[in-house]
Protein backbone atom coordinates (compact mmCIF):
# COMPACT_ATOMS: atom_id res chain seq x y z
CA UNK A 1 0.00 0.00 0.00
CA UNK A 2 1.16 3.49 -0.74
CA UNK A 3 1.28 6.49 1.52
CA UNK A 4 -0.28 9.75 0.22
CA UNK A 5 3.20 11.27 -0.14
CA UNK A 6 4.33 8.42 -2.37
CA UNK A 7 1.25 8.84 -4.49
CA UNK A 8 1.93 12.56 -4.97
CA UNK A 9 5.59 11.98 -5.86
CA UNK A 10 4.60 9.31 -8.37
CA UNK A 11 1.90 11.48 -9.98
CA UNK A 12 4.21 14.48 -10.31
CA UNK A 13 6.90 12.28 -11.86
CA UNK A 14 4.50 10.73 -14.37
CA UNK A 15 3.07 14.10 -15.43
CA UNK A 16 6.56 15.58 -15.80
CA UNK A 17 7.60 12.64 -18.00
CA UNK A 18 4.52 12.97 -20.17
CA UNK A 19 5.20 16.70 -20.56
CA UNK A 20 8.85 16.05 -21.44
CA UNK A 21 7.82 13.70 -24.22
CA UNK A 22 4.88 15.63 -25.64
CA UNK A 23 6.06 19.26 -25.67
CA UNK A 24 8.71 18.92 -28.42
CA UNK A 25 6.03 17.47 -30.72
CA UNK A 26 3.35 20.10 -30.02
CA UNK A 27 4.64 22.32 -32.81
CA UNK A 28 3.82 19.62 -35.38
CA UNK A 29 0.20 19.42 -34.18
CA UNK A 30 -0.63 22.97 -35.33
CA UNK A 31 2.10 24.17 -37.70
CA UNK A 32 1.17 22.05 -40.77
CA UNK A 33 -2.27 23.68 -40.86
CA UNK A 34 -1.12 27.22 -40.19
CA UNK A 35 -0.22 29.30 -43.26
CA UNK A 36 1.26 32.04 -41.00
CA UNK A 37 3.52 29.56 -39.23
CA UNK A 38 6.55 30.57 -37.12
CA UNK A 39 8.79 28.54 -34.81
CA UNK A 40 6.49 29.34 -31.88
CA UNK A 41 3.47 27.18 -31.11
CA UNK A 42 0.35 29.09 -32.09
CA UNK A 43 -3.20 27.98 -32.71
CA UNK A 44 -3.86 28.78 -36.39
CA UNK A 45 -6.17 31.75 -36.99
CA UNK A 46 -7.25 30.52 -40.43
CA UNK A 47 -6.38 26.82 -40.54
CA UNK A 48 -5.86 25.58 -44.10
CA UNK A 49 -4.04 22.99 -46.14
CA UNK A 50 -1.95 25.64 -47.91
CA UNK A 51 1.31 24.25 -46.48
CA UNK A 52 0.56 20.86 -48.00
CA UNK A 53 -0.09 22.57 -51.32
CA UNK A 54 3.36 24.12 -51.01
CA UNK A 55 4.83 20.61 -50.77
CA UNK A 56 2.84 19.38 -53.76
CA UNK A 57 4.14 22.33 -55.80
CA UNK A 58 7.78 21.73 -54.85
CA UNK A 59 9.30 19.33 -57.39
CA UNK A 60 12.33 18.49 -55.21
CA UNK A 61 10.15 17.62 -52.23
CA UNK A 62 7.82 15.46 -54.31
CA UNK A 63 10.60 13.68 -56.19
CA UNK A 64 12.37 12.95 -52.91
CA UNK A 65 9.28 11.51 -51.30
CA UNK A 66 7.52 9.66 -54.11
CA UNK A 67 10.48 8.61 -56.22
CA UNK A 68 13.90 8.60 -54.58
CA UNK A 69 12.88 7.46 -51.09
CA UNK A 70 10.68 4.77 -52.63
CA UNK A 71 13.46 3.49 -54.91
CA UNK A 72 16.00 3.41 -52.08
CA UNK A 73 13.51 1.97 -49.56
CA UNK A 74 12.10 -0.76 -51.80
CA UNK A 75 15.48 -1.59 -53.34
CA UNK A 76 17.08 -2.02 -49.93
CA UNK A 77 14.09 -3.96 -48.64
CA UNK A 78 13.96 -6.44 -51.53
CA UNK A 79 17.73 -6.86 -51.66
CA UNK A 80 18.15 -7.38 -47.93
CA UNK A 81 15.12 -9.67 -47.44
CA UNK A 82 15.99 -11.92 -50.35
CA UNK A 83 19.69 -12.21 -49.50
CA UNK A 84 18.91 -12.70 -45.81
CA UNK A 85 16.28 -15.37 -46.55
CA UNK A 86 18.72 -17.34 -48.71
CA UNK A 87 21.51 -17.03 -46.15
CA UNK A 88 19.28 -17.90 -43.19
CA UNK A 89 18.01 -20.98 -45.03
CA UNK A 90 21.55 -22.07 -45.84
CA UNK A 91 22.61 -21.59 -42.24
CA UNK A 92 19.58 -23.33 -40.77
CA UNK A 93 19.34 -26.36 -43.07
CA UNK A 94 22.88 -26.76 -44.22
CA UNK A 95 26.03 -28.14 -42.85
CA UNK A 96 28.03 -24.98 -42.32
CA UNK A 97 30.95 -25.35 -39.94
CA UNK A 98 30.93 -22.83 -37.06
CA UNK A 99 27.66 -21.22 -38.11
CA UNK A 100 26.82 -19.68 -34.71
CA UNK A 101 30.24 -18.10 -34.57
CA UNK A 102 29.77 -16.83 -38.14
CA UNK A 103 26.56 -15.01 -37.20
CA UNK A 104 28.14 -13.50 -34.11
CA UNK A 105 31.13 -12.29 -36.09
CA UNK A 106 28.84 -10.73 -38.72
CA UNK A 107 26.79 -8.94 -36.07
CA UNK A 108 29.97 -7.82 -34.36
CA UNK A 109 31.22 -6.28 -37.59
CA UNK A 110 27.92 -4.59 -38.39
CA UNK A 111 27.98 -2.85 -35.02
CA UNK A 112 31.64 -1.88 -35.28
CA UNK A 113 31.57 -0.62 -38.89
CA UNK A 114 28.88 1.99 -38.32
CA UNK A 115 28.29 5.72 -38.24
CA UNK A 116 30.55 8.35 -39.72
CA UNK A 117 33.69 6.31 -38.95
CA UNK A 118 32.53 3.68 -41.45
CA UNK A 119 31.57 6.29 -44.02
CA UNK A 120 35.20 7.35 -44.51
CA UNK A 121 36.32 4.04 -46.08
CA UNK A 122 32.87 3.42 -47.62
CA UNK A 123 32.93 6.79 -49.38
CA UNK A 124 36.34 5.98 -50.84
CA UNK A 125 35.18 2.50 -51.89
CA UNK A 126 32.00 3.78 -53.57
CA UNK A 127 34.03 6.56 -55.20
CA UNK A 128 36.50 4.01 -56.60
CA UNK A 129 33.64 1.85 -57.90
CA UNK A 130 32.21 4.93 -59.68
CA UNK A 131 28.94 4.65 -57.75
CA UNK A 132 28.89 8.11 -56.14
CA UNK A 133 25.63 9.85 -57.03
CA UNK A 134 23.78 6.62 -57.82
CA UNK A 135 20.90 4.97 -56.00
CA UNK A 136 22.60 1.60 -56.55
CA UNK A 137 25.56 2.71 -54.43
CA UNK A 138 23.29 3.84 -51.57
CA UNK A 139 21.22 0.64 -51.72
CA UNK A 140 24.22 -1.70 -51.71
CA UNK A 141 25.90 0.07 -48.78
CA UNK A 142 22.65 -0.14 -46.81
CA UNK A 143 22.19 -3.84 -47.61
CA UNK A 144 25.71 -4.54 -46.35
CA UNK A 145 25.02 -2.79 -43.06
CA UNK A 146 21.57 -4.29 -42.41
CA UNK A 147 22.23 -7.88 -43.55
CA UNK A 148 23.80 -9.35 -40.37
CA UNK A 149 20.85 -8.40 -38.17
CA UNK A 150 18.39 -9.36 -40.92
CA UNK A 151 19.94 -12.85 -41.20
CA UNK A 152 19.77 -13.17 -37.43
CA UNK A 153 16.04 -12.33 -37.39
CA UNK A 154 15.05 -14.55 -40.34
CA UNK A 155 17.06 -17.48 -39.01
CA UNK A 156 14.90 -17.49 -35.87
CA UNK A 157 11.85 -17.90 -38.09
CA UNK A 158 13.44 -20.58 -40.31
CA UNK A 159 14.54 -22.59 -37.30
CA UNK A 160 10.92 -22.70 -36.13
CA UNK A 161 9.67 -24.14 -39.45
CA UNK A 162 9.39 -27.94 -39.17
CA UNK A 163 11.76 -29.82 -41.45
CA UNK A 164 9.27 -32.59 -42.22
CA UNK A 165 7.77 -30.67 -45.17
CA UNK A 166 11.14 -30.32 -46.81
CA UNK A 167 12.00 -33.95 -46.10
CA UNK A 168 8.73 -35.00 -47.72
CA UNK A 169 9.49 -32.84 -50.76
CA UNK A 170 12.97 -34.31 -50.91
CA UNK A 171 11.56 -37.86 -50.92
CA UNK A 172 9.24 -36.78 -53.74
CA UNK A 173 12.35 -35.83 -55.71
CA UNK A 174 12.33 -32.03 -55.58
CA UNK A 175 15.62 -30.17 -56.04
CA UNK A 176 16.96 -27.97 -53.20
CA UNK A 177 16.06 -24.80 -55.12
CA UNK A 178 12.52 -26.10 -55.74
CA UNK A 179 12.17 -26.97 -52.07
CA UNK A 180 13.34 -23.50 -51.09
CA UNK A 181 11.02 -21.75 -53.54
CA UNK A 182 7.88 -23.88 -53.18
CA UNK A 183 8.04 -25.17 -49.60
CA UNK A 184 10.28 -23.11 -47.34
CA UNK A 185 9.78 -19.63 -48.74
CA UNK A 186 5.97 -19.70 -48.32
CA UNK A 187 6.25 -20.95 -44.72
CA UNK A 188 8.94 -18.36 -43.96
CA UNK A 189 6.74 -15.52 -45.20
CA UNK A 190 5.93 -13.97 -41.78
CA UNK A 191 9.62 -13.76 -40.94
CA UNK A 192 10.48 -12.19 -44.26
CA UNK A 193 7.63 -9.71 -43.86
CA UNK A 194 8.89 -8.62 -40.45
CA UNK A 195 12.43 -8.18 -41.75
CA UNK A 196 11.15 -6.38 -44.83
CA UNK A 197 9.25 -3.84 -42.77
CA UNK A 198 12.18 -3.40 -40.38
CA UNK A 199 14.52 -2.76 -43.32
CA UNK A 200 12.04 -0.43 -45.02
CA UNK A 201 11.64 1.71 -41.90
CA UNK A 202 15.42 1.87 -41.51
CA UNK A 203 16.04 2.78 -45.14
CA UNK A 204 13.19 5.31 -45.21
CA UNK A 205 14.62 7.18 -42.23
CA UNK A 206 18.30 6.82 -43.18
CA UNK A 207 20.06 10.16 -43.46
CA UNK A 208 23.82 9.67 -43.21
CA UNK A 209 24.43 7.25 -46.11
CA UNK A 210 22.48 9.16 -48.83
CA UNK A 211 23.74 12.48 -47.40
CA UNK A 212 27.33 11.35 -47.98
CA UNK A 213 26.95 9.36 -51.20
CA UNK A 214 24.57 11.58 -53.19
CA UNK A 215 25.27 15.08 -54.50
CA UNK A 216 22.70 15.64 -57.26
CA UNK A 217 19.57 17.31 -55.73
CA UNK A 218 17.35 15.34 -58.13
CA UNK A 219 18.48 12.04 -56.59
CA UNK A 220 18.12 12.91 -52.90
CA UNK A 221 15.62 10.95 -50.80
CA UNK A 222 13.09 12.77 -48.61
CA UNK A 223 15.35 12.64 -45.52
CA UNK A 224 18.15 14.64 -47.15
CA UNK A 225 15.75 16.91 -49.07
CA UNK A 226 14.06 17.73 -45.77
CA UNK A 227 17.43 18.68 -44.30
CA UNK A 228 18.23 21.02 -47.19
CA UNK A 229 15.01 22.93 -46.38
CA UNK A 230 16.30 23.94 -42.92
CA UNK A 231 20.08 23.55 -43.15
CA UNK A 232 21.40 26.52 -41.17
CA UNK A 233 24.12 27.21 -43.71
CA UNK A 234 21.66 27.62 -46.58
CA UNK A 235 19.76 30.51 -44.98
CA UNK A 236 16.34 30.77 -43.36
CA UNK A 237 14.46 27.51 -42.89
CA UNK A 238 11.45 27.08 -45.18
CA UNK A 239 9.12 26.50 -42.27
CA UNK A 240 5.81 26.23 -44.14
CA UNK A 241 7.22 23.57 -46.44
CA UNK A 242 8.89 21.68 -43.59
CA UNK A 243 5.80 21.56 -41.38
CA UNK A 244 3.70 19.72 -43.97
CA UNK A 245 6.55 17.72 -45.49
CA UNK A 246 7.37 16.24 -42.07
CA UNK A 247 3.83 14.88 -41.79
CA UNK A 248 3.83 13.29 -45.25
CA UNK A 249 7.31 11.83 -44.74
CA UNK A 250 6.62 10.42 -41.26
CA UNK A 251 3.17 8.95 -41.94
CA UNK A 252 4.38 5.73 -43.68
CA UNK A 253 6.73 4.93 -40.77
CA UNK A 254 3.92 5.29 -38.22
CA UNK A 255 1.55 3.18 -40.33
CA UNK A 256 4.12 0.41 -40.79
CA UNK A 257 4.88 0.44 -37.08
CA UNK A 258 1.20 0.12 -36.23
CA UNK A 259 0.81 -2.69 -38.78
CA UNK A 260 3.63 -4.74 -37.30
CA UNK A 261 2.58 -3.95 -33.76
CA UNK A 262 -0.99 -5.01 -34.46
CA UNK A 263 -0.03 -8.11 -36.42
CA UNK A 264 2.83 -9.42 -34.28
CA UNK A 265 2.97 -7.37 -31.07
CA UNK A 266 6.07 -5.62 -29.90
CA UNK A 267 9.18 -7.73 -29.77
CA UNK A 268 12.87 -7.20 -29.51
CA UNK A 269 14.35 -8.37 -32.71
CA UNK A 270 17.70 -9.72 -31.63
CA UNK A 271 20.83 -8.27 -32.92
CA UNK A 272 22.70 -5.31 -31.84
CA UNK A 273 21.75 -2.76 -34.46
CA UNK A 274 19.35 0.00 -33.70
CA UNK B 1 22.55 -33.54 -34.56
CA UNK B 2 19.88 -33.66 -37.25
CA UNK B 3 20.78 -34.72 -40.72
CA UNK B 4 21.37 -31.68 -42.91
CA UNK B 5 18.90 -31.05 -45.71
CA UNK B 6 21.49 -29.17 -47.76
CA UNK B 7 24.97 -30.38 -48.53
CA UNK B 8 27.85 -28.17 -47.41
CA UNK B 9 28.45 -26.92 -50.97
CA UNK B 10 24.78 -26.04 -51.49
CA UNK B 11 24.45 -24.23 -48.18
CA UNK B 12 27.52 -22.15 -49.03
CA UNK B 13 25.83 -21.33 -52.34
CA UNK B 14 22.78 -20.05 -50.44
CA UNK B 15 25.09 -18.00 -48.23
CA UNK B 16 27.19 -16.62 -51.08
CA UNK B 17 25.22 -13.44 -51.93
CA UNK B 18 25.13 -12.37 -48.30
CA UNK B 19 28.83 -13.08 -47.85
CA UNK B 20 29.70 -11.00 -50.92
CA UNK B 21 27.78 -7.97 -49.61
CA UNK B 22 29.25 -8.34 -46.15
CA UNK B 23 32.78 -8.80 -47.47
CA UNK B 24 32.64 -5.76 -49.77
CA UNK B 25 30.65 -3.32 -47.62
CA UNK B 26 31.61 -4.33 -44.07
CA UNK B 27 34.86 -6.30 -43.96
CA UNK B 28 36.76 -4.45 -46.67
CA UNK B 29 35.99 -0.98 -45.24
CA UNK B 30 37.05 -2.17 -41.79
CA UNK B 31 40.43 -3.44 -42.91
CA UNK B 32 41.09 -0.72 -45.47
CA UNK B 33 41.02 2.07 -42.88
CA UNK B 34 43.97 0.55 -41.03
CA UNK B 35 46.03 0.71 -44.19
CA UNK B 36 44.71 4.18 -45.11
CA UNK B 37 45.50 5.57 -41.65
CA UNK B 38 49.24 5.24 -42.36
CA UNK B 39 49.04 7.44 -45.48
CA UNK B 40 48.39 11.09 -46.24
CA UNK B 41 45.68 10.32 -48.82
CA UNK B 42 43.14 13.01 -49.76
CA UNK B 43 40.28 13.07 -52.29
CA UNK B 44 41.79 15.66 -54.64
CA UNK B 45 45.27 17.00 -55.29
CA UNK B 46 48.62 15.25 -55.62
CA UNK B 47 48.09 13.04 -52.57
CA UNK B 48 44.90 11.61 -54.09
CA UNK B 49 46.73 9.81 -56.88
CA UNK B 50 50.01 9.06 -55.14
CA UNK B 51 49.44 8.93 -51.39
CA UNK B 52 52.64 8.82 -49.37
CA UNK B 53 53.24 6.36 -46.59
CA UNK B 54 53.60 8.52 -43.47
CA UNK B 55 53.97 5.86 -40.79
CA UNK B 56 52.45 6.83 -37.48
CA UNK B 57 52.34 10.55 -38.29
CA UNK B 58 48.50 10.76 -38.30
CA UNK B 59 48.33 9.14 -34.88
CA UNK B 60 51.10 11.35 -33.50
CA UNK B 61 49.17 14.40 -34.72
CA UNK B 62 45.94 13.19 -33.10
CA UNK B 63 47.59 12.60 -29.75
CA UNK B 64 49.79 15.69 -29.90
CA UNK B 65 49.52 16.64 -26.25
CA UNK B 66 50.18 20.31 -26.96
CA UNK B 67 46.89 21.05 -28.68
CA UNK B 68 44.76 17.91 -28.89
CA UNK B 69 42.35 19.31 -26.31
CA UNK B 70 41.82 22.50 -28.34
CA UNK B 71 38.33 23.07 -29.72
CA UNK B 72 37.90 21.25 -33.02
CA UNK B 73 40.61 18.67 -32.22
CA UNK B 74 40.06 15.00 -31.45
CA UNK B 75 40.82 15.10 -27.72
CA UNK B 76 38.24 17.81 -27.22
CA UNK B 77 35.70 15.82 -29.28
CA UNK B 78 36.28 12.70 -27.18
CA UNK B 79 35.76 14.72 -24.02
CA UNK B 80 32.46 16.13 -25.37
CA UNK B 81 31.45 12.61 -26.46
CA UNK B 82 32.10 11.30 -22.94
CA UNK B 83 29.79 13.99 -21.54
CA UNK B 84 27.24 13.17 -24.21
CA UNK B 85 27.28 9.40 -23.49
CA UNK B 86 27.19 9.77 -19.69
CA UNK B 87 24.55 12.52 -19.79
CA UNK B 88 22.18 11.32 -22.48
CA UNK B 89 22.64 7.52 -22.50
CA UNK B 90 23.65 6.35 -19.03
CA UNK B 91 21.83 8.96 -16.92
CA UNK B 92 19.20 10.13 -19.42
CA UNK B 93 17.97 7.12 -21.37
CA UNK B 94 18.77 4.30 -18.94
CA UNK B 95 17.83 6.30 -15.82
CA UNK B 96 14.60 7.65 -17.23
CA UNK B 97 13.73 4.37 -18.98
CA UNK B 98 14.17 2.40 -15.76
CA UNK B 99 12.20 4.99 -13.75
CA UNK B 100 9.28 4.85 -16.18
CA UNK B 101 9.30 1.06 -16.28
CA UNK B 102 9.31 0.83 -12.47
CA UNK B 103 6.71 3.59 -12.03
CA UNK B 104 4.28 1.78 -14.32
CA UNK B 105 5.11 -1.74 -13.15
CA UNK B 106 1.80 -3.62 -12.73
CA UNK B 107 -0.21 -0.56 -13.67
CA UNK B 108 -2.51 -0.14 -16.60
CA UNK B 109 -4.50 2.85 -17.71
CA UNK B 110 -4.65 5.86 -19.94
CA UNK B 111 -1.61 7.64 -18.47
CA UNK B 112 0.60 4.60 -19.03
CA UNK B 113 -0.60 4.27 -22.63
CA UNK B 114 0.03 7.99 -23.21
CA UNK B 115 3.59 7.95 -21.85
CA UNK B 116 4.52 4.75 -23.71
CA UNK B 117 3.00 5.92 -26.99
CA UNK B 118 4.78 9.29 -26.82
CA UNK B 119 8.13 7.75 -25.93
CA UNK B 120 7.81 5.21 -28.76
CA UNK B 121 6.79 7.97 -31.19
CA UNK B 122 9.94 9.91 -30.23
CA UNK B 123 11.91 6.76 -30.98
CA UNK B 124 10.44 5.77 -34.38
CA UNK B 125 9.97 9.15 -36.10
CA UNK B 126 12.81 9.65 -38.65
CA UNK B 127 15.97 11.51 -37.57
CA UNK B 128 15.56 14.67 -39.63
CA UNK B 129 12.00 15.21 -38.42
CA UNK B 130 12.78 14.89 -34.70
CA UNK B 131 15.88 17.01 -35.17
CA UNK B 132 13.80 19.78 -36.69
CA UNK B 133 11.14 19.35 -33.99
CA UNK B 134 13.86 20.10 -31.42
CA UNK B 135 15.30 22.90 -33.53
CA UNK B 136 11.91 24.61 -33.32
CA UNK B 137 11.39 23.57 -29.66
CA UNK B 138 14.69 25.11 -28.49
CA UNK B 139 14.50 28.23 -30.69
CA UNK B 140 14.53 31.57 -28.77
CA UNK B 141 10.85 31.87 -29.74
CA UNK B 142 10.17 28.15 -29.49
CA UNK B 143 7.88 26.08 -27.30
CA UNK B 144 10.32 25.57 -24.42
CA UNK B 145 10.91 29.29 -24.01
CA UNK B 146 7.16 29.94 -24.32
CA UNK B 147 6.69 27.56 -21.38
CA UNK B 148 9.52 29.18 -19.39
CA UNK B 149 8.01 32.64 -19.94
CA UNK B 150 4.54 31.39 -18.99
CA UNK B 151 5.79 30.20 -15.60
CA UNK B 152 7.80 33.41 -15.08
CA UNK B 153 11.29 32.08 -15.82
CA UNK B 154 14.01 33.59 -17.97
CA UNK B 155 13.97 32.31 -21.60
CA UNK B 156 17.32 30.96 -22.87
CA UNK B 157 19.04 30.72 -26.22
CA UNK B 158 19.48 26.98 -25.80
CA UNK B 159 21.25 26.00 -29.02
CA UNK B 160 23.66 28.93 -28.88
CA UNK B 161 24.50 29.13 -25.18
CA UNK B 162 23.97 25.51 -24.08
CA UNK B 163 24.68 23.32 -27.14
CA UNK B 164 25.87 20.29 -25.13
CA UNK B 165 22.90 20.40 -22.77
CA UNK B 166 20.63 20.74 -25.82
CA UNK B 167 21.92 17.62 -27.58
CA UNK B 168 21.93 15.68 -24.28
CA UNK B 169 18.25 16.50 -23.67
CA UNK B 170 17.47 15.76 -27.30
CA UNK B 171 19.16 12.36 -27.29
CA UNK B 172 17.54 11.42 -23.97
CA UNK B 173 14.13 12.20 -25.44
CA UNK B 174 14.98 10.40 -28.66
CA UNK B 175 16.24 7.12 -27.23
CA UNK B 176 14.58 6.50 -23.85
CA UNK B 177 11.94 4.20 -25.41
CA UNK B 178 14.47 1.41 -25.98
CA UNK B 179 15.53 1.22 -22.32
CA UNK B 180 11.95 1.71 -21.16
CA UNK B 181 10.67 -1.22 -23.26
CA UNK B 182 13.62 -3.44 -22.37
CA UNK B 183 13.16 -2.85 -18.63
CA UNK B 184 9.37 -3.17 -18.88
CA UNK B 185 9.57 -6.61 -20.43
CA UNK B 186 12.26 -7.58 -17.92
CA UNK B 187 10.05 -6.48 -15.02
CA UNK B 188 7.09 -8.36 -16.48
CA UNK B 189 9.08 -11.58 -16.14
CA UNK B 190 9.50 -11.16 -12.36
CA UNK B 191 6.92 -13.29 -10.49
CA UNK B 192 4.39 -11.02 -8.69
CA UNK B 193 4.69 -13.18 -5.57
CA UNK B 194 8.12 -11.65 -4.82
CA UNK B 195 6.63 -8.19 -4.50
CA UNK B 196 3.58 -9.45 -2.60
CA UNK B 197 5.83 -11.14 -0.05
CA UNK B 198 7.81 -7.93 0.33
CA UNK B 199 4.54 -6.02 0.88
CA UNK B 200 3.50 -8.49 3.56
CA UNK B 201 6.69 -7.94 5.54
CA UNK B 202 6.31 -4.19 5.08
CA UNK B 203 9.25 -3.34 2.82
CA UNK B 204 9.50 0.28 1.63
CA UNK B 205 9.44 1.01 -2.15
CA UNK B 206 13.15 1.80 -2.06
CA UNK B 207 13.92 -1.48 -0.28
CA UNK B 208 11.84 -3.39 -2.83
CA UNK B 209 13.67 -1.66 -5.65
CA UNK B 210 17.12 -2.22 -4.18
CA UNK B 211 16.73 -5.75 -2.83
CA UNK B 212 14.34 -7.36 -5.33
CA UNK B 213 14.18 -5.51 -8.65
CA UNK B 214 17.78 -4.35 -9.02
CA UNK B 215 19.42 -7.79 -8.50
CA UNK B 216 16.95 -9.44 -10.86
CA UNK B 217 17.48 -6.75 -13.49
CA UNK B 218 21.26 -6.74 -13.32
CA UNK B 219 21.80 -8.67 -16.57
CA UNK B 220 19.31 -6.52 -18.48
CA UNK B 221 20.89 -3.33 -17.16
CA UNK B 222 24.32 -4.44 -18.36
CA UNK B 223 22.94 -5.26 -21.82
CA UNK B 224 21.08 -1.97 -22.01
CA UNK B 225 24.01 0.19 -20.90
CA UNK B 226 26.42 -1.34 -23.41
CA UNK B 227 24.01 -1.06 -26.35
CA UNK B 228 22.96 2.52 -25.73
CA UNK B 229 26.57 3.53 -25.10
CA UNK B 230 27.54 2.03 -28.45
CA UNK B 231 24.68 3.77 -30.28
CA UNK B 232 25.12 7.13 -28.55
CA UNK B 233 28.87 7.05 -29.16
CA UNK B 234 28.24 6.66 -32.91
CA UNK B 235 25.13 8.74 -33.48
CA UNK B 236 25.37 11.50 -36.08
CA UNK B 237 21.92 12.96 -35.33
CA UNK B 238 23.19 15.86 -33.13
CA UNK B 239 24.68 17.21 -36.37
CA UNK B 240 21.11 17.80 -37.59
CA UNK B 241 20.42 19.95 -34.53
CA UNK B 242 23.61 21.96 -33.95
CA UNK B 243 25.97 21.03 -36.82
CA UNK B 244 28.62 20.49 -34.10
CA UNK B 245 28.66 24.16 -33.24
CA UNK B 246 28.59 26.91 -32.38
CA UNK B 247 32.40 27.01 -32.76
CA UNK B 248 32.84 23.26 -32.15
CA UNK B 249 31.10 23.37 -28.76
CA UNK B 250 28.97 20.29 -29.56
CA UNK B 251 31.54 18.68 -31.87
CA UNK B 252 31.10 15.06 -30.71
CA UNK B 253 33.36 12.44 -32.27
CA UNK B 254 30.88 11.34 -34.97
CA UNK B 255 30.65 14.93 -36.22
CA UNK B 256 34.41 15.42 -35.92
CA UNK B 257 35.05 12.33 -38.08
CA UNK B 258 32.56 13.63 -40.64
CA UNK B 259 34.24 17.03 -40.79
CA UNK B 260 37.76 15.70 -41.25
CA UNK B 261 36.96 12.84 -43.61
CA UNK B 262 33.83 13.77 -45.53
CA UNK B 263 33.83 17.54 -45.56
CA UNK B 264 37.55 18.27 -45.95
CA UNK B 265 38.33 14.81 -47.36
CA UNK B 266 41.56 14.26 -45.42
CA UNK B 267 41.21 10.49 -45.70
CA UNK B 268 44.50 9.64 -44.00
CA UNK B 269 43.85 11.66 -40.87
CA UNK B 270 40.13 10.70 -40.80
CA UNK B 271 41.06 7.01 -41.09
CA UNK B 272 43.26 7.29 -38.01
CA UNK B 273 40.29 8.78 -36.12
CA UNK B 274 38.01 6.06 -37.54
CA UNK B 275 40.44 3.37 -36.36
CA UNK B 276 40.24 4.72 -32.82
CA UNK B 277 36.41 4.96 -32.97
CA UNK B 278 36.09 1.43 -34.34
CA UNK B 279 38.45 -0.02 -31.73
CA UNK B 280 36.24 1.52 -29.04
CA UNK B 281 33.18 0.04 -30.83
CA UNK B 282 34.89 -3.33 -30.99
CA UNK B 283 35.53 -3.26 -27.26
CA UNK B 284 31.90 -2.33 -26.46
CA UNK B 285 30.41 -4.86 -28.90
CA UNK B 286 32.66 -7.65 -27.63
CA UNK B 287 31.57 -7.00 -24.05
CA UNK B 288 27.95 -7.06 -25.21
CA UNK B 289 28.28 -10.35 -27.09
CA UNK B 290 30.20 -11.88 -24.17
CA UNK B 291 27.44 -10.92 -21.72
CA UNK B 292 24.56 -12.00 -23.96
CA UNK B 293 26.13 -15.38 -24.76
CA UNK B 294 26.73 -16.00 -21.07
CA UNK B 295 23.11 -15.13 -20.30
CA UNK B 296 21.91 -17.47 -23.05
CA UNK B 297 23.96 -20.31 -21.61
CA UNK B 298 22.55 -19.62 -18.15
CA UNK B 299 18.94 -19.72 -19.34
CA UNK B 300 19.51 -22.67 -21.67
Amino acid sequence: MKTPLQRIVLTVFVIAVAAFFVTPLLWFVFAPFNPQVSLAVTIPQNPSLANFEEVLNNPLAMRGLLQNSVIIGVGTMVGTSLTAALAAYGLSRGNVPGRDLLIYVLILFSSVVTGTASMVPIFRLVFTLGLIDTHAGVIMVMIGGLLPSAIFIVRDFVDSVPRSYEEAAMVAGASPMQIFRDVTLPIMQPGILVVGVWVLVNAWGAFLIPFILLRNPDLLPASVTFYTFYDVESGTPQIRLISAYAVLYTLPVILLYLLINWRYGFRFFGGIKQ
Amino acid sequence: MQKAILSRELSLLFLAPALVFVAVFLLYPFFSIFQMSFTNQTLVGANAVNPQHVGLQNYLDLFNTRDWMRRGEMGHSLWLTAQFVVGSALIGQAGLGLSIAVAFHHRRGLLREAVYTLAIAAWIIPDVVVAFAWFAYLDPNGTLNQILRAVGLQPLDWLFDYPMLSIILFNTWRGTAFSMLLFSSALASIPPSYMETADVIGASPWQKFRDILLPLLRGYIATDLILITLWTFNTFTPFLLTGGGPTYRSNVIAIHTYNVGLRFFEFGKASAIAVIVMLINLLLASIYLFISRRQQRQTA
